[in-house]
This record gives structure tokens, C-alpha cells and sequence, in this order.
């Protein structure tokens, strides 16, 4: 996605003179002034949501983020995040987890597999990041909830629940909203954007590499291991991250199966409240008065910085695999459209 | 013998060739795990959706308590209709401008500016769209409306419109903008008469592929727009939007309104992937065309 190189309409010619030349600039500089105004929207969206948090910010400091009360009821206000830091982290996690292997090896499949297959199963996958959200929280909703709460919960229970430590994890109540499925449903969601970047990595590791390693005897999964792996490291440890700053943001689906519970508990089976989440629930009650608004726009600030901390971390990682190979580039797809 | 063939050369025995061929199956079991949602979602989706269609679901409001389905959701695909008939009058211009600034004229620092910000913006989460918008324009007018919604909504729709119109752009042969240039035109009629309409597939699609993702936004819209009951028109009062109405309905503990929100979800599940096939179709086809 990287387009460093000069623009193909620059060309050096005889000046132009009069009216085309006026008509020139004034296009230049209109077209140019709309460019900065995304700039100053970026500006403007950060500028705002610190404004409108800064209130907060500055009556708990940093209990702000290791505070786990939430009340705001007038005299009474109490502002802490970490019960939806700790939320929004639980379900990412879970979705990376789950998504990132199934991800890699999808990627590792498209740039394998020749023929007709290829591009209507890269398209398929692609057609999982069109899906609206509330799409997905209605299914997850009415369908995955009730599955995982009769059959799947109830016999991850029976098994890894009952190894020592980890086991803790999933113990509890398996009924009712909790993590664990908006973890899976975040997993779906992220799937489509985790298998393109990747893909685009895989993409790039020289074809002759991997020739190499086969024409002296590897099997084709020792090829990719040895050949292909060690190139598209950093880039595939990339586009998880880029997965995770997606899965981070999700708001509608989540909030339908995660419960809006403000606790932090100790199984994934328990119901919680994610950053995104709890802002949909509860702006309506927020009013002018006190500190709620401030307290929600801070909420908004935390999950930008989030956002933006892995956003720009895993384009870093994703641009360094690509300069490493850079100029033994053979072939490389078309950016994926939900790449954008 | 060659290795031209992507396949082992020589013949492999014992554990190498069972890692092998169990990397095989885990490769191909990943293409399956990937499948089952697409299929498990969307069957859900129509055989729950499509009983819920009917002439009432489309041409009236939510009726009383009493008798849910007497009603439909006729206000919800008006909304839906002004939210992001308004967001696309705003964000085409400006991605289109945009993205002529960044291939044209871009380059240096300032471009560069430019084409960061708008990776920023598209990995920004669309809720925060939403609490901006609220901040600026909802607390401010002390109002939800449409045009907020709308404003919302361009925020994550310009970017997506630059960069993937900046894309196309680039790819108009430099062969065409020279022969222009050599007849005498000035850039700017070179670029709006010939650059532009050369890539006018791609950025149909390009604006095909913001329109999907506006109309199927909820979080954004839901601290906008907010919702209503009623028919409205007047970009600045509360509107509803068919997102809005699935989200609503599917809270509600009323079973009849459940099947109206698999109904909301088919007619947005079926708007939107028929948007996002058109635009892949009509940009495998711009791409044959150009090369």
C-alpha cells in the first residue's frame, strides 16, 4: 500500500501560460486544501474527545484507569475504566487467539493452492468483513449464544476446566452473556482483515526461496517453514496486531452477547462490558450535569489511543517485511479491499 | 528434474511426510473453519429473515403494543436512506478531491501527511466517530439528528473514499495524461476530463464500497441519529436507520419484533454484499481493461 514514488501526473513541460495556468493553481490549491482538511478533521476528532475528557482526567488522575468504580450518580460520582479495559482486552484476546492461526494458515493456503479455487475461497473470506455488525450480534445473539451456553461452554468446562491453573479460566456459570462469545464473535469479525494483511506478507517472500528449499528435498510444509516463515515473521505478527486494534473497536456486536456488566471477573464465562460497549449503553443517561459525559468521552480517548498505538505498530512491522524483500518482490496481490 | 512444479521433488517417507501431509489437512481446515460462519450466518439470516417480509414490513411504522406485526419498519429504510444519502453528498466530493490532490499533485511531506492520517482514520473505531460527532454536533444542538448521523458517518466514509480512488487513479496509464499535455490542455482539464472518467469504474466502486460500510454501521449512528418512531424527513431531528431498528428490536423481550429484526437483517445483509460483489465485479473488470 506503500506509494512513495512520484505521482504519474507530474511532468516537467513549457509553462503554461494566462488563464490555464491561473485555472491550474486554483484547482492545486483547492484540491490541496481538501486533503489538509482530513488532517484537520484527525485534529479536530482528538482534539475534541481530550477536550471533553480532559474533566475527568484531571479529577482522578491516574485512578482513572486503575479505578473499578463506576457511579454516576450525582455526589456520589465515581469514574474508574479498568472494568472495560480489562473487558475490551479479555475479548480481543480471545479473538486473536482463536482468529490469528486460522488466519495464517489461510494466507499460507491462497498463495499455495493454483486454480480455480484461489479466488472465490480469498473472496469468501473477504465477504465476512462486509457483514454489518449488528449482523453479526443478532446472529450471535439468537444463535451462538444459546449453542455455546447448552453445548459448547458446558464441555470446554468439562475439559479444560479441569487443568490446574488455566482451569480457572473456565469455571462459573456458562448461562447468560459473557465474554467468551463476543471473544468468538470478534474472532469471525477480524478473520477477513487478519488473513488479507497477511496474505499481502506471505505474498512478497521470494518465490525462488521456497524453490530452493524444495528442489533440495523439503516437503512443502518444511519449505514453508524454513523458507517462508522466518521472511513474513514480523509482517504476520503485524496483521494480528492490526486485528487486534480492529477487534478493540468493535462495538455492536459485542455489546448484544458481552452482558454491559461493569466487573471484572475471573472466568471468561462471566458476563463484562467492553470500552465501546459500555459507551453505546450509556450515553443516553449521560446528561450535562456532573461528570458522566466527560467521563464517556475519556472512555472514547483511551480506546483511540489503543487504537491508534496498534494501528501504527503493525503498519510499522507489515512496511519492514515488505522493505526487507523489497526488490525481490515476484508477485504480489491486489490490495485487498478490506485491507483499505 | 526441474522445480518448476510447487510440488515436492523427491519422495519423502516416515515422519517428514506425515508432518507434511498433516500440515495439509490444518491448511485446508482453516479454509473450512473459515467457511462455516459465512454459510452458518447467512442461512440464519434468510430462513429467519424472509418470513418477516411482507407489503406491512415495508410500508409501515412500528404499530402499538397491542398488535406488533401489524406494524413495519418503513421509517427505518428512509432513514437509513437520508442518513447515508447525506453522508455520501459530503464524503464522494471530498474523497474524490482528495484522492486527485494525493496522485496528481501529492508528494513530499504534506502528501505523505495526508495519505498517514487517512490510514489513521480507517482503523479509527467507527464509536469514536460516533463520540466525536456526539461531542461536537449532538451536544451542541442539543439535538440527535440525521445530518449528525450523516457527519458521522463521513468521517469514516472519506477516507475509505480517497484512499481507494487514489488507487485507481494511479493506475490510469501516464501514456493518456501526456497526450493531453501535448495538445495544449491545462492539468486540471486533463485530470477532469480524462484522468477522472478513465478510472470512473474504479471509483464507482471505490464509492460503492463506503456506501456499504455506511449503511451498515450502527454504533456510529446509534449516538447520532439515535432513532425514532415516526417517519421524518428533516435532516435535523432524530431519525432512525434499518441498523438501528435491528438493534432495538433484537433487546426487546417482544417475539414478534424479533422477526422483524431478522427481516431488517436480511434487507441489510443482502443490500450490502450485493454492493460489496457489484463493486469487486466491476473493478476485476476495470483492472482486465486497463491492462
Amino acid at each position: 500500500m506503500a506509494s512513495t514514488e512520484d505521482p504519474p501526473g507530474r511532468t516537467t513541460g513549457a509553462p503554461l501560460q494566462g488563464r490555464s495556468r491561473l485555472g491550474d493553481r486554483l484547482f492545486a490549491g483547492w484540491t490541496g486544501a481538501i486533503a489538509l482538511g482530513l488532517i484537520v478533521l484527525l485534529a479536530g476528532l482528538l482534539v475534541v474527545l481530550s477536550a471533553g475528557g480532559w474533566r475527568v482526567f484531571r479529577a482522578f488522575g491516574p485512578g482513572f484507569f486503575v479505578g473499578t468504580d463506576w457511579n454516576p450518580v450525582g455526589g456520589r460520582e465515581s469514574f474508574g475504566a479498568l472494568p472495560f479495559i480489562f473487558g475490551t482486552l479479555v475479548t480481543s484476546a480471545i479473538a486473536v487467539v482463536l482468529a490469528g492461526p486460522i488466519a495464517v494458515g489461510l494466507a499460507l493456503l491462497l498463495n499455495e493452492v493454483r486454480g480455480w479455487i484461489r479466488n472465490p475461497l480469498a473472496s469468501f473470506v473477504d465477504l465476512l468483513a462486509a457483514i454489518p455488525s449488528v449482523v453479526y450480534g443478532l446472529w450471535g445473539l439468537f444463535v451462538l449464544k444459546p449453542l455455546f451456553d447448552r453445548t459448547i461452554e458446558p464441555a470446554l468446562q468439562a475439559t479444560l476446566g479441569k487443568v490446574p491453573v488455566l482451569g480457572a479460566v473456565f469455571r462459573g456459570n456458562v448461562n447468560g452473556p459473557d465474554l467468551f462469545t463476543a471473544g468468538v464473535i470478534l474472532a469471525v469479525m477480524i478473520l477477513p482483515i487478519v488473513t488479507a494483511v497477511s496474505r499481502e506478507v506471505v505474498a512478497v517472500v521470494p518465490r525462488d526461496l521456497r524453490e530452493a528449499a524444495l528442489a533440495v528435498g523439503a516437503t512443502r510444509y518444511e519449505a514453508i517453514r524454513m523458507a517462508v516463515l522466518p521472511y513474513a515473521r514480523s509482517g504476520i505478527v503485524g496483521a494480528t496486531m492490526l486485528g487486534l486494534g480492529r477487534a478493540l473497536g468493535e462495538t455492536i456486536a459485542v455489546s448484544m452477547v458481552v452482558g454491559n456488566v461493569p466487573k471484572i471477573g475471573t472466568s471468561v464465562f462471566e458476563a463484562g462490558a467492553t470500552i465501546p460497549s459500555w459507551i453505546a449503553s450509556s450515553f443516553r443517561e449521560a446528561t450535562s450535569v456532573g461528570l458522566h459525559r466527560s467521563a464517556l468521552l475519556a472512555l472514547a480517548v483511551v480506546l483511540v489511543m489503543l487504537a491508534f498505538v496498534l494501528a501504527v505498530a503493525s503498519r510499522l512491522l507489515v512496511r519492514r517485511t515488505e522493505r526487507l524483500l523489497a526488490g525481490r518482490t515476484v508477485e504480489r496481490p491486489a490490495t485487498s479491499v478490506v485491507a483499505l | 528434474m526441474i522445480a518448476e512444479t510447487s510440488r515436492p521433488v523427491f519422495r519423502v517417507a516416515g515422519r517428514r511426510r506425515v508432518k507434511d501431509r498433516a500440515f495439509t489437512v490444518f491448511l485446508w481446515a482453516c479454509a473450512i473453519m473459515a467457511m462455516i460462519p459465512l454459510a452458518f450466518i447467512t442461512f440464519y439470516v434468510v430462513s429467519r429473515g424472509y418470513r418477516a417480509l411482507s407489503v406491512s414490513f415495508f410500508t409501515k411504522v412500528p404499530a402499538g403494543p397491542l398488535d406488533p406485526q401489524a406494524g413495519g419498519i418503513a421509517q427505518a429504510f428512509i432513514g437509513s436512506g437520508l442518513i447515508v444519502g447525506l453522508a455520501a453528498l459530503f464524503s464522494i466530493p471530498l474523497g474524490i478531491s482528495t484522492a486527485v490532490y494525493l496522485a496528481e499533485y501529492g508528494r513530499g511531506r504534506f502528501a505523505g501527511a495526508v495519505r498517514l492520517v487517512a490510514e489513521v482514520l480507517l482503523s479509527t473505531p467507527s464509536i469514536v466517530a460516533g463520540a466525536f460527532i456526539w461531542a461536537v454536533v449532538v451536544i451542541a444542538m442539543k439535538r440527535f439528528s440525521a445530518l449528525a448521523g450523516a457527519l458521522s458517518l463521513t468521517v469514516l466514509m472519506w477516507p475509505v473514499i480517497a484512499r481507494a480512488t487514489e488507487e485507481v487513479l494511479r493506475l490510469v496509464p501516464q501514456e493518456l495524461r501526456e497526450a493531453a499535455l501535448a495538445l495544449g490542455v491545462p492539468r486540471w482539464k486533463v485530470i477532469v476530463r480524462v484522468v477522472v472518467p478513465t478510472a470512473g469504474a474504479g471509483i464507482v466502486t471505490a464509492v460503492m464500497l463506503a456506501v456499504a460500510r455506511g449503511l451498515g454501521e450502527t454504533a456510529p449512528i446509534l449516538l447520532t441519529a439515535l432513532g425514532n418512531d415516526f417517519i421524518n424527513t428533516n435532516p435535523l431531528q432524530p431519525t432512525d436507520a434499518v441498523p438501528l431498528r435491528v438493534y432495538a428490536y433484537a433487546r426487546t423481550p417482544v417475539e414478534a419484533l424479533h422477526s422483524f429484526a431478522w427481516g431488517g437483517a436480511l434487507m441489510l445483509l443482502v443490500t450490502v454484499l450485493v454492493l460489496s460483489i457489484g463493486a469487486r465485479a466491476l473493478s476485476s473488470r476495470q483492472q482486465k481493461r486497463i491492462a
